[in-house]
């Protein structure tokens, strides 16, 4: 057995590796966080077990495992909102209702503001936060010198902070245990989680899908769902639909393993970087994406050092910590920030895509929404908004602003 | 860092440069909302060579074409047509 085949037969006591049945009610492809996540509840919440997962590498070898697993729900917009608000409200009850421990640890998420401007954006964005029953706080430096005492408050540096937005339910977790946890809780209800298994192409008949076509052979579906992160784009296109999609690579970094000092998670727009401490002690930081069309899963060098940059302003205590390791993800972000949820152009193909640089907060409720559009075959009260025709219609959701660094 | 090939500076360090994406772009004239739509919104990317534009922001100021293969970063020159 070579190495690769080795990396997806994983011993039996996580999950089986069924060979493929000739067909499934539901096929999802794309066994990521989202993927793994929709098969679970479409078993737990609609009884449907007759479900595959196909997965053309190992269960979460793309940006499951790439991402920096910040958790929160304040966006700006009403549809995004009640969107990521059902996640985040999923989260503290995973650990227990999975078996496995994902680590959830609402530690808070800073929102920090260096200028009028900044202060008078995220305080609009706080404000639509209240006012959708989602908690939001505005922290003036005073609070924030004992908040997070690390964060550099002096007012002479080039872009001093004046104040943050703090969402204190927000935090952190374990991203590859989120991928064990579905994984394994989706497999003992019966779902098949086929990897090692690429879909090649689509058998489309009179415009419905009737099955996905894979390197592990064909398999026939009575519904098949996208769930492919990066790579939506080539998977609508052997579909025969396009997507408003631009997958780019977004990096990310980490430090050797230090004492803990830091113990809430910091994002800066406008110094251009954000940074949190893991329970193990190493520093995750990241900020935006390389800017061009990518599929190779890495960046450029120069986007690391401006990260570094900024995080020395905000943090000097951090000058001498080494830097461990960076590595990228291909990240699929729509034209307006906020993901692709629904129907496509084929009957019974749905997509779930376009959660670009922000998508690991909304696992479970991604999961769950997906689920029960995938059990009825019509859209989700929550995903309506977030169809594929609203860039036709105009009816944009606009999450720029809370999706650009802040991830 | 990419290392790319201004037609006028010669080869410079990606930082310099604006990414312009996808070029060659046809013109559009009166288009319904199905084909506004897609000129708006919808840009190809291929897994392989692509056909994009870049600015040398720090240099000479002017946009040039490049193909760049998305699956490796190479660059090459883009066909005659195109430049
Ligand atoms: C560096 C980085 C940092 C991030 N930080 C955060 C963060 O702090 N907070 C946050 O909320 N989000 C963050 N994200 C975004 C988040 O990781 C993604 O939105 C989310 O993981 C996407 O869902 P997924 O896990 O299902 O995707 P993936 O894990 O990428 O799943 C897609 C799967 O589809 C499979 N696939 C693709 N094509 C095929 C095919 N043809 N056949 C079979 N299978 C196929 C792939 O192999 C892959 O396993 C970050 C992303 C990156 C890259
Ligand atoms: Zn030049």
């Amino acid at each position: 057995m070579t190495r690769v085949e080795h990396a997806w037969a994983n011993p039996a006591h996580l999950w089986r590796n069924p060979e493929p049945k000739p067909s499934y009610d539901v096929v999802v492809v794309g066994g990521g966080l989202h993927g793994l996540a929709t098969a679970y509840y479409l078993a737990r919440n609609h009884g449907l077990t007759n479900v595959a997962v196909v997965e053309r590498g190992w269960l979460g070898n793309g940006n499951a495992v790439r991402n920096t697993t910040v958790v929160r729900s304040n966006y700006l917009r009403d549809e995004s909102m009640a969107l990521y608000e059902h996640a985040l409200r999923l989260w503290p009850g995973l650990s227990a209702e999975l078996d496995h421990d994902v680590l959830f640890d609402p530690r808070g998420v800073l929102n920090l503001a260096h200028g009028r401007h900044d202060a008078l954006t995220l305080k609009r964005q706080l404000a639509a936060n209240q006012a959708a029953g989602i908690d939001a706080e505005w922290l003036e430096p005073a609070d924030l010198a004992s908040f997070c005492p690390i964060l550099n408050l002096a007012p002479d540096v080039r872009f001093p902070v004046v104040g943050a937005a703090l969402q204190r339910r927000g935090g952190i977790a374990r991203h590859d245990a989120v991928v064990f946890a579905f994984a394994r809780a989706a497999d003992r209800l019966g779902v098949d989680l086929l990897q090692g298994c690429e879909v090649t192409g689509f058998d489309i008949e009179n415009n419905r899908v009737r099955g996905v076509v894979t390197t592990r052979g064909r398999i026939g579906a009575g519904r098949v769902g996208l769930v492919g992160a990066g790579r939506s784009k080539l998977l609508a296109a052997m579909a025969g639909f396009e997507l408003p999609i631009q997958p780019s690579p977004l990096q990310a970094l980490v430090s050797e393993v230090l004492d803990q000092v830091l113990d809430t998670v910091v994002m800066s727009g406008a110094v251009h970087v954000y940074l949190s401490q893991a329970h193990k002690g190493e520093l995750v930081m990241g900020a935006g994406r390389d800017p061009y069309t990518s599929y190779a899963q890495r960046g450029s060098f120069h986007i690391l050092e401006w990260q570094l940059q900024a995080v020395l302003e905000l943090f000097p205590i951090l000058s001498r910590a080494h830097l461990l390791r960076t590595w990228g993800g291909i990240v699929d972000v729509a034209p307006d920030a906020s993901p692709i949820i629904g129907l496509t152009p084929i009957d019974d193909l749905f997509i779930n895509c376009g959660w670009g640089t922000g998508g690991f907060k909304a696992t479970p409720g991604s999961g769950w929404v997906f689920a029960s559009t995938l059990a009825a075959g019509v859209p989700d009260p929550l995903v309506v908004p977030f169809s594929l025709d609203r860039f036709e219609t105009g009816a944009l959701i606009d999450e720029h602003g809370s999706a650009a660094v802040a991830h | 860092m990419l290392l790319i090939s201004c037609p006028w500076c010669g080869p410079r360090e990606e930082n310099e440069f604006r990414y312009g994406g996808e070029a060659a772009l046809a013109p559009t004239p009166d288009l319904d909302d199905k084909e506004l739509a897609r000129r708006l919104f919808v840009r190809s990317a291929p897994a392989g060579p692509l056909l994009e534009r870049w600015y040398h922001a720090h240099g000479c100021r002017r946009w040039f074409p490049l193909v760049r293969d998305t699956m490796t970063h190479e660059l090459t020159a883009p066909p005659e047509a195109e430049s």
